[in-house]
């Protein structure tokens, strides 16, 4: 843009546009706030896609991440490489999926992955325990958690599997009429 | 699609085809990706061969395979050291643990390495895993998209590539190309879509962003290619600079209109400390702000600014102050009142400015390029409510929509469980409290699901049915005692007025001080009421919370309608007929006044208000009470006081067109102050809010009592009420509605060859026929819709059950290969221990 230094090019935020919910500003915005997180790996410069990733750690240290109890399980869902190494690409892909704009399956598919912790593609009992105690904070005793697994589980499985496939999981999800709202960071 | 998919598996050997092709068949239609499509397939390939040969084993070869296999199966078993094997181990284990209910005795057994195989590479499973899977998903879609829109450019554009052809059939064969031959199908069928439809498609996708941009970047290399292969003629490549300069301006617009939403930071604040709930009050305002920019856009384009251009006479009166809260005095001949709008045509050029007031006719050279005042004041006024009930229908649906899905579930846990977490909130504190709430009603809800019902006695149910009737009755009573107060209070103010016109020694700013007197008591009773009605919802116990917050909304609402109604009744039925008995030459003046007078006060009471209830409380609490907690912001009664003064404004639109203006600087101001009032006084509320339910209520009540009500009284004044005879722009006429009539008898007599509209309008807009059949057909195509919507939550129960049912067949299917594996494995220790004895 008219800045005194160029980040990206015209075409890049064409790219960009076209593929997330973003923005041109709200690229830029990102980006900087990308840069924030580590000014020395991140370069200002990001004409020619340079290959650079912030790790787990600095991420989840954002304002907007720190406070949240599926902050490690959000990076890693869209992280490569699992690992919750996010390059500049993964950052505004995990922002464009949790913006206002993103429809409902796309959210439900990134939700599904975000509590599916022990990345079976199922939830199962052992997500909705740790689901459910982040949630809480360890406040419901294990007896009671062992309930509301059960309970859920009975009440989401259609299949009969006693565990949560996507295709559950979507159902339910819509028909929450909360999740669009409640599944959104604003940046 | 299927079809191609079946015929690109590799067939299986010739005469077992026959045999098991009616089991394999439904798999393998579900089957999608190519990668899966290859484990699949090698794990039925060996279900087969049991088929075929029944267990024994005829060849060395197989049991070559079969010794492998049930190596392979003892490493599996063997505990896993590492940290890549571990999440492998845990998923064996979670599976097993999953499925280790007591229900089914054959999910207790441990599954084979083979089954788990075919289990993670069903369809269900890779959603959103695998890139290939989301691939091909997408490919469908976009050519479902494609055949629905019909639009497409004919076959020769296309690239040879993407022509169907028997090769691409025999190249899907080859799983390694699979994936490739997929990606360049998805191009082609992007590349065939319409433009907006492709980024629709590409956003929605749930591939990295990498990705998408790789083929967004194919897809315009490809776009490019066939452009320039076509030579393009020198008018269709205008066209497409055109559309690329169309669409690059439509994207600036786009970020210009992003960067115009004001309050961002301040929003994105609000919500990172309370969540959603106390948002969507602010989003409601930001809403109404935009409602009344739309009505003043209207507005002042066509009424404000063309009078302005032409003023009619000047009248000035001395400028007191007193004006800014009464609306009166030299605001008086302004554009911001109804009688300041000229009755006649205005003229396009200013020398005939100033012309008769009453001339309702003009040279014709000059009709042209007139503008008719009385007309345009009708149809802008008309038009604005029409566009704004029409958007607010189709917003208020689309929330129906989002909100109430059709098939109401019984899944609250799991909803709970899942939706609860609002991911917006990052306050320390607030999440802190977000995740007690969310423990509380996690119990609450355990407690009501363990413990069956507990039947109340009789005794309990009819205490709580009096206090109910108590309840109700105190604020019923209230509300009725109000109503008659401010009945008796404005008939008491009209005669005085009356008297005052007599005696004509009165002190003029007096007079207009008075004035303030009913827009005090009726902003006081809307201040104090509704706190009584709190102070009685304490002594009342309700089941759930939301029935607690409907009740509230209901007696709110119910009080905010009845005062409205009185001061209606008031205004065109007491000061509209005898206006001349209270002095007024224009009673249309005097509504808009006392509409702004009211408005004002609303706003001098919300400040009191948020100082008093919120500030004032907290520093009382904290200071004197020695609590810690804050108060917490009363969403509902802060929407419908929003409510309240929106109404107002519309009711007032057609008495003064510019009190748009006036609402709109109030909800800035109401914003701000609204705003730090909440940072500073309140914290995070502790009752669950369902945000989006109440924003559909919300909603619903700013169009059915809100935007009906101003609208029907408008129609009302503008139908059969005598404007008055010596201001307005419809002074000459009987109402306003023969603004009309009158034009179309000018027309006529202007212009004989027109009767022919003139007897139109006669038999069409002045027949009442016509809007029956208008609002029958209306009904008909609601009850409609509403048989559409019937019919889809049978479906959907249809669907339900075939769930199940495919849940079953699934389980069978595995039940079915897991004992066929056994048998597999029995024969092969069989052939063992016959090798042994050998």
């Amino acid at each position: 843009m008219g800045n005194k230094q160029t980040i990206f090019t015209d075409e890049q935020l064409d790219a960009y546009q076209d593929c997330t919910f973003f923005t041109r500003k709200e690229i830029l915005r990102l980006h900087g706030r990308y840069h924030e997180l580590a000014p020395h790996l991140v370069p200002m410069d990001y004409t020619n896609e340079p290959d650079c990733k912030i790790p787990l750690a600095l991420i989840v240290n954002m304002p907007e991440l720190k406070e949240n109890p599926f902050r490690n399980r959000i990076v890693e869902s869209f992280s490569e490489d699992g690992m919750g190494n996010l390059s500049f690409n993964e950052f505004v892909d995990m922002f464009s999926v949790l913006s206002e704009m993103a429809p409902r399956e796309l959210k439900a598919i990134y939700a599904f992955k975000i509590y599916d912790f022990n990345v079976d593609n199922y939830l199962c009992k052992e997500d909705l325990e740790k689901t459910l105690n982040k949630l809480t904070k360890e406040e419901l005793t294990p007896e009671e958690v062992e309930l509301v697994c059960e309970k859920t589980i009975e009440e989401a499985d259609l299949d009969g599997d006693h565990k949560l496939s996507f295709a559950d999981f979507e159902n339910m999800i819509s028909r929450a009429p909360d999740f669009l709202s409640t599944f959104h960071i604003r940046i | 699609m299927v079809q191609e998919e079946a015929r690109s598996l590799p067939l299986p050997p010739g005469p077992l085809m026959t045999k098991s092709e009616s089991v394999l068949s439904p798999v393998r239609l579900s089957v999608r990706s190519p990668a899966d499509e290859e484990g699949v397939h090698d794990s039925f390939q060996q279900l087969i061969a049991e088929h075929s040969d029944n267990g024994a084993a005829s060849s060395a070869l197989e049991l070559q395979q079969l010794q492998s296999d049930l190596d392979e199966e003892s490493r599996d078993n063997m505990p896993l050291s590492g940290p890549e094997h571990e999440h492998r181990r845990r998923q064996g284990a979670s599976d097993l643990e999953c499925d280790g209910g007591e229900m089914d005795p054959i999910q207790g057994e441990g599954w084979s390495s083979d089954t788990l195989k075919i289990l993670s590479s069903m369809p269900s499973r890779t959603i959103g895993r695998n890139r290939g899977a989301i691939i091909s998903q997408y490919c469908n879609k976009t050519l479902k998209l494609r055949r629905r829109r019909q639009t497409r450019p004919s076959i020769r554009d296309f690239s040879p590539s993407s022509r169907p052809s028997i090769r691409s059939y025999g190249m899907e064969g080859d799983t390694t190309d699979a994936e490739v031959s997929k990606r360049e199908r998805l191009v082609n069928n992007l590349q065939n879509l319409p433009v907006s439809d492709r980024v629709r498609m590409l956003r929605g996708m749930p591939l990295s962003v990498a990705e998408k941009k790789e083929i967004r970047n194919l897809v315009m290399q490809k776009e490019k290619r066939i452009l320039s292969n076509k030579k393009l003629s020198c008018c269709s490549q205008l066209k497409y600079y055109i559309i690329i300069a169309a669409r690059k301006s439509w994207y600036s617009w786009l970020s210009f209109l992003h960067s115009l939403q004001p309050w961002q930071t301040l929003l994105k604040r609000v919500s990172g400390r309370f969540g959603t709930g106390v948002l969507s009050y602010f989003l409601f305002l930001k809403t109404l702000v935009f409602f009344n920019v739309f009505l003043f856009l209207v507005t002042g384009a066509f009424l404000v600014l063309p009078q302005a251009v032409h003023p009619p006479y000047r009248d000035t009166t001395s400028f007191s102050g007193l004006e800014l809260l009464t609306g009166a005095g030299s605001f008086s001949h302004t554009v911001m009142y109804y009688g300041y709008y000229a009755n006649y045509t205005l003229p396009r050029r200013s020398r005939d400015e100033g012309g008769g007031q009453n001339a309702s006719t003009l040279t014709s050279d000059s009709q042209q390029f007139s503008y008719n005042m009385p007309l345009a004041y009708f149809f802008t006024i008309g038009m604005a409510f029409f566009i704004t009930c029409i958007i607010l229908v189709y917003s208020m649906s689309k929330t129906f929509g989002r909100s109430f899905r059709i098939n109401k579930s019984n899944s609250i846990l799991t909803m709970k469980t899942f939706s609860c977490w609002d991911f917006k909130v990052i306050k320390k504190k607030s999440v802190q409290i977000m995740s007690e709430n969310i423990g509380t009603q996690l119990k609450e809800l355990l407690a009501e699901l363990t413990q069956k019902h507990t039947k109340s006695t009789f005794c309990k149910r009819f205490c709580r049915l009096m206090v109910h009737g108590v309840a109700w009755t105190i604020c019923i009573a209230s509300t009725t005692g109000c109503m008659a107060g401010v009945y008796y209070f404005s008939e008491f103010i009209h005669k005085d007025l009356q008297q005052n016109h007599r005696n004509l020694y009165v002190n003029p700013l007096m007079k207009e001080a008075k004035l303030l007197s009913l827009p005090t008591v009726v902003s006081v009773i809307n201040l104090l009421l509704p706190a009584l009605f709190n102070l009685v919802g304490w002594m009342e116990t309700y089941e759930s919370p939301s029935v607690f917050a409907y009740v509230a909304i209901g007696r709110n609402l119910m009080l905010k309608m009845s005062m409205l109604g009185i001061l209606c009744f008031h205004w065109l039925g007491r000061v509209a007929p005898e206006y001349k008995s209270i002095g007024l030459t224009c009673w249309e003046d005097f509504v808009g006044q006392e509409l702004y007078r009211f408005l004002l006060m609303d706003f001098i009471f919300t400040l009191l208000d948020t100082l008093f209830g919120e500030l004032l409380w907290r520093l009382f609490s904290e200071k004197v009470l020695k609590r810690k907690r804050k108060p917490v912001f009363d969403i509902a009664r802060n929407v419908l006081d929003l409510i309240y003064g929106q109404t107002l404004a519309w009711l007032g639109v057609l008495f003064s067109p510019v009190l748009p203006v006036v609402q709109i600087l109030k909800l800035f101001l109401v914003f701000y102050i609204k705003m730090s009032s909440v940072m500073l006084n309140c914290q995070a509320p502790r009752k669950p809010y369902r945000a989006s339910q109440m924003t559909t209520i919300f909603i619903t009540l700013l169009c059915i009592p809100s935007l009906l009500g101003a609208s029907v009284c408008v129609t009302y004044t503008m139908w059969s009420i005598t404007p008055s005879t010596s201001c307005g722009p419809f002074r000459t006429l009987d109402t306003m509605f023969k603004a009309g009539k009158h034009w179309m008898e000018i027309l006529e007599k202007d212009n004989p060859s027109l009767s022919v509209l003139s007897k139109a309008h006669t038999y069409f807009v002045e027949n009442p026929f016509f809007l029956f059949v208008g609002a029958g057909i209306f009904l008909i195509v609601i009850y409609f819709h509403s048989q559409v919507v019937d019919g889809q939550r049978k479906i959907i129960s249809l669907l339900q059950d075939q769930i199940q049912n495919e849940g079953e067949d699934k389980k069978f299917l595995i039940n079915r290969l897991q004992s066929v594996h056994k048998q597999k494995q029995d024969a092969g220790k069989r052939l063992k221990s016959q090798d042994s004895t050998c």
